[in-house]
């Protein structure tokens, strides 16, 4: 036990115009959970991505067992037993459990695969695991967390050693997180070494064993978990020492601006709601309750099947996202990624698509509007580029977050819609985000911000709308705020649905 | 290590410029091969040939250019080709049409075409690449049938002179190759359409959700894709002064093949019409080169075929791991 399994030394890599590592010397054992924790852009994902063979270092080295290599390739890192459970799944949808557990893996000699073997095989991984998933339902349709699951099968189907899990509690409700620790826990004791990822830092005095702290592409520190306290790893991440995890906000609360009455759609019904200017309203509620369907509706990028939206008093129709933008409307989507970028395209490009037709004249693209609209809202947004012309695919997640902020406040957006706005996001990063959010609603601006982090919006809010299997469960003023009436509203007075 | 290091980077920067300017040098490559391999290549008899060949396969494909930076395919450019000659052709040739109204009936049948592909993959919601397979075997079927396998010959001197006549020393479709890549380039980079054509090509959703009207983009894309074509499929009848049943089967390959070639990329969203065009005139000279060396026409293809792996292959090689010989660390 506690071997060194996995170590590398010096290990260097650049990309231009930044070192993404810079001479990481870190050293993994065997049955331990490694923790690695850092800012965006701290280097956290490059390095898992040496150590998976998904890219090569510049120089250095991975020593794994008694073997130095100056890279690895995936199928080299498989075949040493690293496992990656990546941020975003790797699943195919339309095969079953089964199928993508045993995905690369030939489970009896000859052609053919055996479904029913194979469905058997993927039960018993699941046995072990001490959950109960049908082998043969399609990925298609699954919950995030039984997607999670189908990955851990996937990952421990073969004989692994070492597992890298990034961010895997992201997706996870509370209940869920405890089963998959419980697991975690499980590996651990049959000697697996864990390098586990994750913005959570609670998490991690739950779970690791040590933590290896990265800033700005160097290594901190390595520490074990008993010699570390959630301030000083926070200010080992940042470099300094953060007093506020939330910033203060004036409140100016002005005139009603949005009214929502019984709006339905996308299976979620009667949500009824209104929004001053300067006023932020959290949307709780556990996953799957409905909170982004109903905004989307809202948003007009699915059909409402009822209900009446007033903006400034005035009945509106919004039946496509042009209207709502139109009506000064803005959607801050939660996967940032496939439904807020354009990864291949620069900042500059990405920040002014939506606004683009307004710098032009007679179709025209005037290159100095959008030059000077890109660099307005990158100082004002603080989006940390090295240049307006850097693709927005280089920027650290809170930086691309920053992006679709200021895409969707430059459309005019008077009404802001944030749906998990610091998901995935660092310490850091995430109070840079509640103070544009701040911001926002101090200029008048109002705000909806969907978050599955309730004391997010106990600390952002003036008022909470809980939601509870798609329908509206209570409206929850700031006086009356606290963790366990909006979790009593939000599981419905009934037993936890998610057991 | 340093010298190590050093090649490493080398190595990549060579990478870099490959990517950057690879096709270009695959064009340099095609025409020395062919300019010292075959002596009738830069005849100026020959050179007059290949562009009006070009011409015609180029302005084919900055169509095909919008519609793939668009996230679209179309499969059926040929046939639409085919078909709006022959509605020219029977519309000069058995109704006594002025051939000026004719070319334009025909054109907006083209234009007509595109959009219909367009509406049937929106609204039924079905992929670009089966609905135009679908609207190719029509399309084909309706040339034969419509000129029942016979070319339509006798088409009026004006008409003709598009194709085969010259503006000054150059021939009239150079011109206007030259007229659609130039608007084509300022619709593309200068305009705001341009933006929204590659911001639903690159993503779809975000680009919905960003307030832009994804169908109504793609219903411009497919008119000025459709128009692009039409203009080609008239430049063909003009050449060839007759309306044939299938002048250009292989076209909507050698269209993509070029596209593909000049590093457009194949789930939209992302290339140069640069590269595209530079494609076109390695296809061109390919073309050809091959026929003046006398290359059975039978292997042709599977020479462009070569070049289209050969380019993309080197573009896409990884390095391989190589494991170092060192002393082992201590633990």
């Amino acid at each position: 036990m506690n071997d060194v399994i996995l170590q590398t030394s010096n290990l260097l890599k650049e990309y231009p115009g930044v070192i993404a590592l810079d001479k990481i010397s870190v050293a993994f054992r065997d049955g331990e959970v490694h923790a690695l924790v850092g800012e965006n852009g701290a280097g956290k994902s490059t390095l898992i991505k040496c150590l998976s063979g998904a890219i090569s270092p510049d120089s250095g080295i991975i020593e794994l067992g008694n073997e130095a290599y100056s890279s690895l390739t995936s199928a080299l890192a498989k075949e040493k037993g690293i496992a990656v459970i990546h941020q975003e799944f790797n699943l195919v949808p339309s095969l079953s459990a089964a199928e993508n557990v045993f995905l690369n893996a030939k489970t009896s000699p000859g052609f053919i695969a055996n479904t029913k073997e194979r469905e058997k095989m993927a039960a018993q991984i699941f046995e072990s695991m001490g959950v109960s998933l049908d082998p043969s339902q399609t990925v298609w349709g699954m919950s995030p967390a039984n997607m999670q699951l189908v990955e851990i099968a996937k990952a421990i189907s073969g004989n692994v050693k070492i597992l890298i899990m990034d961010e895997p509690t992201a997706p996870l409700t509370t209940n869920e997180v405890s089963m998959l620790f419980k697991i975690v826990k499980d590996l651990r004791s049959r000697g697996v070494a864990i390098i586990y990822i994750s913005h959570r830092l609670e998490e991690l005095f739950e779970i690791a064993d040590r933590v290896t702290v990265m800033r700005d592409g160097k290594l901190v520190d390595t520490k074990n978990i008993e010699d570390v306290t959630r301030q000083s790893l926070i200010s080992m991440m940042t470099g300094r020492v953060l007093s506020n995890v939330y910033p203060e906000r004036d409140q100016k609360i002005g005139d009603e601006i949005l009214r929502v009455e019984d709006l339905c759609g996308l299976g979620v019904e009667h949500v009824n709601f209104s929004l001053r200017k300067g006023e932020v309203l959290g949307f709780a509620g556990l996953v799957g309750a409905g909170r982004s369907e109903i905004m989307s509706v809202l948003y007009g990028a699915y059909p409402k099947t009822c209900g009446n939206v007033y903006i400034n008093g005035q009945l509106v129709e919004i039946k496509s996202p042009s209207d709502a933008v139109a009506n000064g409307i803005g959607l801050i989507p939660e996967d940032r990624k496939n439904h807020g970028l354009f990864l291949f395209q620069s900042a500059r490009w990405n920040i002014t698509i939506g606004i683009i037709k307004q710098l032009s004249s007679y179709g025209v693209v005037s290159a100095k509007k959008e030059q000077q609209t890109a660099e307005e809202y990158i100082s004002r947004f603080s989006i940390k580029v090295s240049s307006p012309d850097q693709l927005v695919l280089n920027l650290s997640g809170g930086n691309q977050q920053k992006v679709v902020i200021a895409k969707a406040m430059a459309l005019g957006t008077d009404i802001a819609i944030f749906d998990e706005p610091t998901r995935g996001v660092d310490v850091g990063a995430k109070w840079e985000i509640y103070k544009r959010i701040n911001e926002l609603a101090e200029s008048g601006k109002a705000v909806i911000m969907i978050s599955s982090e309730l004391p997010e919006l106990l600390a952002m809010c003036d008022r909470i709308v809980v939601l509870c299997e798609r329908t509206q469960n209570g409206c929850v003023p700031k006086e009356r705020f606290s963790q366990e009436l909006i979790l009593s509203l939000a599981s419905g007075g009934e037993e936890d649905i998610y057991e | 290590m340093s010298k190590f290091f050093k090649g490493a980077l080398s190595q990549k920067s060579a990478f870099a410029f490959y990517k950057k300017y690879g096709i270009y040098v695959i064009l340099a490559l095609t025409f020395l091969f062919f300019a010292f391999g075959n002596e009738t290549f830069l005849s100026s008899k020959n050179v007059l040939n290949v562009a009006r060949q070009v011409s015609m396969l180029g302005i084919a494909t900055v169509a095909v250019t919008f519609l793939m930076i668009g996230g679209g395919v179309d499969l059926s450019i040929g046939g639409q080709v085919a078909i709006t000659g022959i509605a020219a052709g029977r519309l000069i040739a058995f109704a006594g049409f002025p051939w000026p109204l004719a070319v334009l009936a025909a054109m907006l049948l083209c234009l007509g075409i595109s959009i219909a592909n367009t509406y049937f993959a929106t609204k039924l919601n079905i992929f670009p690449m089966i609905v135009t397979l679908g609207t190719m075997q029509i399309l084909n079927a309706m040339s034969n049938v419509a000129t029942n396998g016979v070319p339509i010959y006798d088409m009026p001197a004006g008409l003709v002179n598009l194709g085969q006549g010259y503006l000054g020393p150059i021939p009239i479709p150079v011109v206007v190759f030259a007229v659609v890549v130039a608007i084509a380039w300022f619709l593309l980079y200068k305009t705001y359409f341009g933006r929204r054509v590659f911001a639903i090509g690159g993503n779809p959703e975000a680009a919905r959700l960003s307030g832009i009207d994804v169908d109504k983009s793609r219903y411009a894309i497919s008119a000025i894709a459709g128009f692009t074509i039409s203009i080609a499929a008239i430049l063909v009848l003009a050449r060839n002064s007759s309306a044939q049943p299938n002048p250009v089967a292989q076209l909507p390959f050698d269209c993509m093949t070029a596209c593909v070639l000049g590093g457009i990329s194949f789930g939209g969203g992302d290339g140069k019409l640069g590269g595209a065009i530079a494609g076109v005139f390695i296809i061109g000279m390919l073309n050809n080169g091959m026929l003046l060396m006398g290359v059975d026409p039978n292997w042709q293809g599977a020479i462009k075929g070569l070049v289209l792996i050969a380019a993309v292959g080197i573009d896409c090689i990884q390095r391989k791991p190589k494991k170092v010989k060192l002393r082992h660390a201590t633990k």
